[in-house]
């Protein structure tokens, strides 16, 4: 687990994605791809603050909601361009996860659990009932993002599938490369050690309060920027993004692939998205096997997928 | 006068709805330190096996009680199937599965039942009560009542029975509990099947006010949830302020504020008191397994 | 350096197996594609379920009578849960993989609009099931749409307010989609109408209890009359929380709830004197015989009713509408796209069970007001109030 494993790690994420493609069989492929690359940063956030902090969210779809938007208002109320719109839904996210995360971290368990979803629900309420501003409920459209055309111009010319699964998966590498380096530094070693013990992490000297918020506020801009990338792809959003069922669905993928390792939740992201996709064929039972999923996962591989798999392919079977 | 007379009946009623969810959350929590998402599930299935039940020719009570029942053997079952299995697991895992079964729950419902809406009538009739100009239904007294019903229930139960205090002892300390002759396994099935059947009593009392279909578990869910944190997670007395609390909120602000902005003033008093009283208002110190 | 490498040659073949179950559904075969995506299941499932059980009838008869010109319809259906981005995807999977020629959907606006970027990029006629007045203004090539806009909904309401001589009104809103658009839309039109809105009241789609809203709304002063838009439970819950305050003024409720549900769930004492705007469905049983929509509604509403044990409403109403627009577009169109958008747009004098349908190259709606009934509920049944 040193140096070569952070590489290797990166290298297969990076070949995954690269050869992928020759294997899809039509545009809408891409499309899924790209979803699965935007739901892997998001939990790759949660992963820093659940798997390295040991802290708990269900609001974390509130940060997406910020991120969503900026880029959906930016360009149409203040002029800006929509990437510097990511930008700046990035750095709103960051500022209110800092903001609450002082008071709300003090909180443990289900009392965090209960505060970061009224956070969740105060940030959806907003963006539904200021219709003037939102649009409400339906929803608005969002501006393109001008760089496909861009390439075009150079002679490179990509279909609207395969940019964003090009620019989707890019900044997911991105992510779990800072993810991964992070794990090693000396944040990243507080982090996981007021994961194991509180009381001991602050005997030898950790400012609990101050990394937690660290944690808090890093996976709150994964959150913002998966969120802005959704909403340039889709070219429309709604508030749904910022919903309850949206933070539920989050933390169950990082729990699901194994909310300890960075590509455990990217396999995660993409078991649950892959899921309604492919129980099309049953849509009855859509709701059923997912809810039976998530339940067998939890009991029968508590560390989530991927280390519980690695670790019975290593002959050590836990 | 009237008007303020008008909210205070409507933030009870509500309130009443909320607590009765609350209460409901207490029992398992108490015996397990599980939180169970799939709390509002019961409430559903409490209404909709009722109004199927009544549907098919049953008298009223008699399908209430099946109903009460059957959700009662639900709860024994995701005991036995999903939160036995998986003891010792973190909050966010027991999280996961909890909302899982609820999703269960609910798909399975869409299935037997259907996705429409119900109701049933409601036990002592539509004729409104007048109090000082406003007006109050028969069935809120109902739902008021049953709360208070069942929280003096909890309550005795808790602290004058000797099965109460063996499910307390289950949830301080399971090993100790075992040596001194609980028998553990007993206390989870009775403290699951006991939690169902009040989210069922729940469902069957609401119904005629609230209206059922197979999705209304998960906002009820929330709302109990909040309702049962902001009282104290555990203790029936904070489950019952908490409900009534958040309603009366509701209703004020709706009332004299923004009813576009009621459920956000309702979170945002929750936060601010978690801020000050970290257990919420009645909760007890304990150890938290993160 | 081993356990990184086995977990990730785990990630590499779970992904692979992953995606190969996904390519299971390929499709094969010529007949002409029709797709579909409604939100048959989640908080638009009241939209959406009788939506997608109507197509799926619909087709099934369609092909039992051997198809059209011959050719057998197949359908991709997908349930988008009501989920924007969900829409998407299965409009994507509908153009690109099930490579279908024309799509019906998108129970609620989200959702359409999520699909019309697709349809648009691709060339893909598309018949909307959702109301707001954006989906068709400004008018898109490939996009059409069968339900009246809620822009008509309160034209309508307050047209009928007006000749009551009910001027001042007193509002209360679902903060669902539905009815926060109809409630924006009725802001807009309420003051050409000469109607103004003196008390401006919300609720959530789930809340159990209106009356603080409602005594708000009645103790303003000039209030005349109440408007409801909103669908589900909510406006049965406000209907009887009015008959429970015993405020005497009259209701309107929106087209959300044009279904004898509504008035089972309200109660029928509660309900007694309700208007709202609503189709021909619903009164199918009274329409003198002459009418131009009793025979499609009767036919629509007795197959539907034998089939499914429910009774229909005017969404359903809504996707048959668009079915026989999109047959009749395939009789000249065949499977090919841009033929069947072509005759979609000829469209004229085509009775649905919501009005007469007449589109144009600068109408993608092609109703008027005058498909619009306002309807009164009389002794627990429907009566045309006009």
């Amino acid at each position: 687990m040193t140096f070569n494993s952070k590489w290797v790690q990166l290298a297969v994420l990076l070949a995954l994605i690269a050869i992928l493609p020759v294997f899809f069989p039509s545009g809408y492929y891409f499309r899924v791809g790209a979803l699965i690359f935007v739901n892997a940063l998001s939990v790759v956030g949660l992963v820093i603050l659940i798997g390295y902090a040991g802290q708990i969210s269900l609001g974390h779809a509130g940060f997406a909601g910020i991120g969503a938007y900026a880029c959906a208002l930016g360009p149409e109320a203040l002029g800006l361009h929509p990437a510097l719109a990511m930008l700046l839904g990035a750095l709103v996210s960051a500022i209110m996860a800092a903001l609450i995360g002082k008071p709300i971290l003090r909180l443990k368990g289900y009392y965090l659990a209960v505060a970061t979803l009224g956070f969740g629900i105060l940030v959806s309420m907003v963006l539904t009932n200021e219709r003037s501003l939102t649009r409400g409920p339906d929803g608005m459209e969002v501006a393109e993002l001008g760089l496909r055309d861009f390439l075009k111009g150079v002679g490179l010319k990509l279909s609207s599938g395969e940019f964003w699964y090009l620019v989707c998966g890019l900044v997911l590498i991105v992510g779990v490369w800072i993810a991964l380096n992070l794990f090693n530094s000396s944040t990243g070693r507080a982090m996981r050690a007021l994961h194991g013990s509180e009381v001991a992490a602050r005997t030898v000297g950790i400012d609990v309060a101050q990394v937690k918020l660290q944690a808090f506020v890093i996976s709150a801009v994964y959150a913002s920027v998966a969120g802005s990338l959704l909403s340039l792809q889709n070219r429309f959003i709604t508030p749904d993004v910022a919903g309850f069922m949206h933070s539920i669905e989050m933390v169950t993928m990082a729990v699901l692939g194994g909310v300890n390792s960075v590509l455990g939740a990217t396999l995660g992201a993409a078991i649950l998205t892959l899921l309604p996709q492919v129980l099309t064929v049953f849509a009855e039972y859509e709701q059923l096997i997912m809810g039976l999923v998530m339940i067998l996962v939890m009991i029968f591989l508590p560390r989530g997928l991927l280390p519980s798999i690695a670790a019975k392919l290593r002959g050590r079977g836990e | 006068m009237d008007a303020l007379m008008q909210f205070l009946l409507s933030g009870m009623t509500v309130g009443a709805v909320y607590a009765l969810v609350a209460l409901g959350f207490t029992i398992i929590y108490n015996a397990s330190d599980v939180v169970n998402f799939a709390q509002g599930e019961f409430v559903m299935l409490g209404g909709m096996i009722t109004v199927f039940a009544h549907a098919a020719g049953l008298p009223l009570p008699l399908a209430a009680l099946i109903a009460i029942v059957l959700t009662a053997l639900v709860g024994v079952a995701l005991n036995k199937l999903a939160i036995e299995p998986a003891r010792g697991a973190p909050v966010v895992s027991l999280i996961i599965i909890t909302i899982g079964a609820s999703i269960v729950i609910r798909g399975a419902a869409q299935l037997i039942f259907d996705k429409q809406l119900h109701r049933f009538p409601s036990f002592s009739g539509d004729e409104p009560i007048r109090l000082l100009g406003a007006a109050i239904l028969p069935q809120s007294l109902w739902v008021v009542g049953g709360a208070f019903f069942i929280f003096i229930g909890l309550w005795v139960f808790f602290t004058k029975t000797l099965t109460g205090k063996a499910v307390l002892a289950t949830a301080n300390n399971r090993l100790a509990a075992q040596l001194v002759g609980i028998n553990t396994g007993w206390v989870m099935t009775l403290s699951f099947s006991l939690s169902a059947a009040i989210g069922a009593l729940a469902g069957v009392l609401v119904t005629p006010i609230t209206l059922v279909a197979y999705d209304v578990g998960v906002g009820l869910a929330l709302k109990g949830f909040a309702a049962a944190m902001l009282g104290g997670m555990g203790n029936p007395k904070g489950a019952l302020v908490g409900g009534i609390l958040l309603g009366l909120l509701e209703a004020m602000t709706a009332g004299y504020l923004s009813s576009q902005y009621k459920d956000a003033v309702a979170f945002i008093v929750i936060l601010a008191v978690l801020f000050a009283m970290p257990q919420g208002i009645f909760g007890a110190k304990r150890t938290e397994r993160v | 350096m081993k356990t990184a490498i086995t977990t990730a040659l785990t990630t590499g073949m779970t992904t692979l197996v992953a995606l190969g179950a996904i390519s299971l559904s390929a499709p094969a075969s010529a007949e002409i594609r029709l797709g579909a995506s409604v939100s048959a299941t989640g908080p638009a499932a009241f939209l959406g379920d009788p939506e997608a059980k109507t197509i799926e009838m619909l087709v099934e008869q369609i092909n039992e009578a051997g198809g059209i010109n011959g050719e057998k319809i197949k359908l991709f259906l997908y349930d988008d849960g009501g989920d924007p981005n969900k829409a998407r995807t299965f409009a994507t999977r509908l153009v690109e993989d099930d490579e279908v020629t024309a799509i019906i959907g998108g129970s609620t606006t989200g959702t359409t609009m999520s699909i019309i970027s697709v349809a648009e990029d691709e060339s893909i006629p598309f018949i909307s099931l959702a109301g707001a007045i954006q989906i068709i203004d400004p008018v898109r090539a490939n996009v059409f749409k069968t339900p009246h806009t809620d822009r008509m909904a309160c034209a309508k309401i307050f047209t009928d307010m007006a000749a009551r001589g009910l001027t001042r009104i007193g509002m209360i809103s679902g903060t669902d989609g539905f009815g926060a658009s109809m409630q924006a839309q009725c802001h807009d039109i309420a003051a050409e109408h000469g109607i103004e809105v003196l008390a401006d009241e919300t609720y959530g789609p789930q809340d159990a209890d209106m009356t603080p809203q409602l005594t708000k709304i009645a103790k303003t002063e000039g209030v005349q009359a109440i408007l409801n838009p909103g669908f589900g439970q909510g406006p049965a819950i406000v209907t009887r929380n009015k008959a429970q305050l015993g405020i005497d003024l009259p209701l309107y409720q929106s087209h959300g709830v044009a279904s004898d549900g509504f008035i089972k769930l309200a109660g029928a004492e509660a309900a007694e004197g309700v208007r709202l705007p609503g189709t021909a469905l619903l009164i199918a049983d009274i329409l003198p015989d002459g009418d131009p929509q009793k025979e499609v509604v009767t036919t629509y509403k007795t197959a539907f009713e034998a089939k499914f044990d429910q009774k229909v409403s005017t969404f359903g109403g809504y996707a048959n509408d668009a079915f026989l627009l999109m047959a009749n577009a395939m009789k000249t169109g065949g499977a090919d796209a841009e033929a069947i958008r072509d005759a979609l747009e000829a469209t004229t004098g085509l009775v649905g069970t919501t009005g007469t349908y007449s589109f144009s190259a600068t109408d993608h709606l092609g109703l008027d007001l005058s498909a619009f009934r306002m309807l009164e509920i009389r002794d627990g049944g429907w009566a045309l109030a006009e």
